[in-house]
């Protein structure tokens, strides 16, 4: 090891205490920016979870709408004209919406009821465990997630009760498919669901459209606007981001998360910034002593700074071990923390910079150290 | 004949503000060109003041300094700083030794800092800890060594690089008779080399054998000597 970067080691471990409280710190404030950014992320994919298992080229919506769950009715008939339209192979109405499931206990709980024609290449359930998702082409059968089974009152396949007043039958037993709004998504055929929400025969709230193999996205996008200027048609990725976008940003929500993350980097820079001043200190003849003996500022920033980075590594590698056992344990909740490589990456330089940044306070202290004061002592 | 190491030049020095304002030192003319030369004075004669500005740690209010032929005139604490260490090594009263680092790690700093790194620098670590007697003791920290052992890894430090002029600063102050003894006649050893200075301020007068020559300071201001006529000593080998 390089006598710097051994005399920065040494001078970090010589009060074990400081350097126990510096380290937790910096877990403490890693730990809560990576379960705040989790979240994030995992509230970013959650929101669109929908979308990202629809097979589908472009999503035909009505104009203005924030997100896969903003319901505003279209006429069938659009799904029609889209048909029309050059380089189009197929267009599959969907339709969502709230309603009713009725308990075996009496009660009733909010379900939200996902509808499209599987057959046709709507949007089926997955992850399926039990059943199948072919069932649902007949009236009445529903797909349902293993996880909401205490709250629909459901053991399983062949579970029986009424939506909306009319009768539901449990056909296919998903593993996973959590809302982030906590209501159970129930998954139908499309008649099923219009019935199920209550809405008439020719309404769809989206449009599933699947092209002819060479057509340009962007060439149907464009045609479709200029057709039909009352919908949307959006690329999976658009309406990813609207949704994301809709729901972080729109509601707060991901602006709250940004906060706590905040607070997070505030609070580990302040514990590091402290801990890395007071060692400083400590050590402040010695470092004077390095001025007098003709050390460049340079060697004695080196010394400081590899203090901070000793610190982040450290402290990061004990926060990623915890991150990851947090991730482990929300993976099957209603919000899971997702931990993306490239979250943990610039996590590790946010940690990096976080304990760069503290070490300022250190060096402006030891900027003004006079060498002569080792000759006072 | 060597030349002058350290020149001093109408040097004064003014210390502190306004009521609290103290002239430390007045016209001092001296020339180091080698040997060992003590320079002794009472306390706040301003022995370790000028010691500091001979050693480009502290720049005069008047006159010029030169170390090795650069003036300390004007320079910034940088410059100051890469002067000190090219050509200068200091002993301190107190040793100042790191105590996290090891009797051999604390004199390769001193090569450290001047970019020196290696097996070369590890190699002349273990020479000059030879030199001062501790090659049994490199691994030690300095909470495990005696005050004359530390004073010796100090001594190690101070000349691993080989500095033209060591300066010391009561380097037997806290050591006791023995010891003090000892860390004198290695300096003393030390500036029989050619090329190199040592001045050692103190205030032993038991130390005066040591030297080649001995300046003594009163009130900021250098005392003739009896065969002297002015206040310009010229020290072994000197211009």
């Amino acid at each position: 090891m390089a006598l710097v970067a051994t005399l920065a080691s040494r001078n970090l471990l010589q009060d074990r205490l400081r350097f126990v409280a510096t380290l937790i710190g910096i877990v403490f404030s890693v730990v809560l920016v990576m379960v705040q950014m989790g979240l994030y992320f995992g509230f970013g994919r959650m929101v669109t979870t929908m979308i990202d298992h629809a097979p589908a080229d472009l999503w035909i919506v009505s104009r203005g709408t924030k997100s896969f769950e903003d319901l505003s009715l279209m006429n069938t008939q659009i799904g029609d004209r889209v048909r029309g339209i050059q380089g189009v192979a197929d267009v599959v109405p969907v339709i969502i919406g709230f309603s009713a499931w009725q308990l075996p206990g009496g009660g009733m709980t909010p379900i939200f009821v996902v509808g499209s024609d599987i057959a046709a290449g709507g949007i089926a359930p997955w992850n399926v465990v039990e059943g199948s998702a072919a069932a649902l082409s007949t009236a009445g059968r529903v797909a349902v997630d293993k996880t909401y089974f205490g709250r629909l009152g459901v053991t399983g396949i062949g579970a029986k009760s009424e939506i909306r007043g009319l009768p539901a039958e449990v056909a296919a037993v998903t593993d996973g498919i959590r809302s982030f709004t906590t209501t159970p998504y129930v998954f139908a055929n499309l008649d099923s669901a219009r019935s199920f929400i209550g809405l008439p025969k020719n309404s769809a709230s989206h449009f599933l459209v699947r092209l002819k193999p060479g057509a340009d996205v962007a060439q149907v996008q464009s045609a479709i606007q200029s057709t039909l200027p009352k919908v949307e048609a959006l690329t999976p990725a658009q309406f990813r981001k609207r949704s994301r976008s809709f729901w972080l940003f729109g509601t707060g929500a991901g602006a709250a998360l940004f906060a706590g993350a905040m607070l997070g980097v505030i609070v580990g820079t302040v514990i590091v910034a402290q801990t890395l001043y007071s060692s400083t200190k400590d050590h402040l003849y010695e470092f004077a002593t390095l001025r007098a003996i003709g050390c460049s500022k340079g060697y004695i920033y080196t010394v400081i700074i590899l203090q901070a980075l000793i610190s982040a590594i450290l402290g990061f590698v004990i926060a990623a071990g915890m991150g990851f056992g947090v991730v482990a344990a929300t993976a099957k909740t209603s919000l899971p923390i997702v931990i993306t490589p490239e979250l943990l990456a610039a996590l590790f330089l946010l940690t990096v910079a976080m304990c760069v940044g503290s070490a300022v306070a250190a060096i402006s202290r030891v900027v003004r150290l006079d060498p002569v004061m080792v000759m006072a002592r | 004949m060597t030349e002058s190491l350290i020149q001093a030049r109408n040097v004064g020095k003014t210390l502190g503000h306004g009521a609290g304002r103290v002239q430390a030192l007045k016209h001092i003319d001296l020339s180091l060109g080698g040997g060992l030369t003590l320079l002794m004075g009472p306390s706040g004669s301003g022995k370790t003041t000028l010691l500091s500005i001979l050693g480009g740690m502290l720049t005069p209010s008047e006159g010029t300094v030169q170390i090795c032929g650069r003036s300390t005139d004007g320079a910034d604490a940088e410059t100051l700083a890469e002067i000190r260490r090219r050509h200068i090594g200091f002993v301190f009263q107190t040793f100042h030794l790191f105590p996290t680092l090891t009797a051999a790690e604390n004199v390769q700093l001193a090569l450290d800092v001047r970019g020196e790194r290696g097996a070369m620098a590890r190699a002349r670590t273990r020479e000059v800890m030879t030199k001062v007697d501790l090659a049994h003791k490199c691994d030690a920290f300095p909470r495990q060594l005696s005050g004359g052992e530390q004073q010796r890894v100090a001594i190690a430090r101070a000349i691993v690089a080989e500095p033209a002029a060591i300066l010391a600063d009561e380097p037997t102050a806290a050591l006791d008779g023995a010891n003090g003894q000892a860390i004198m006649a290695l300096l003393a050893a030390i500036a029989r080399e050619p090329d190199r200075a040592v001045l050692v301020v103190t205030h032993d007068a038991r130390l005066t054998g040591f030297a080649d020559q001995v300046l003594r300071i009163e009130d900021g201001t250098l005392l003739p000597e009896a065969a002297a006529s002015s206040n310009v000593y010229r020290i072994r080998g000197s211009a």
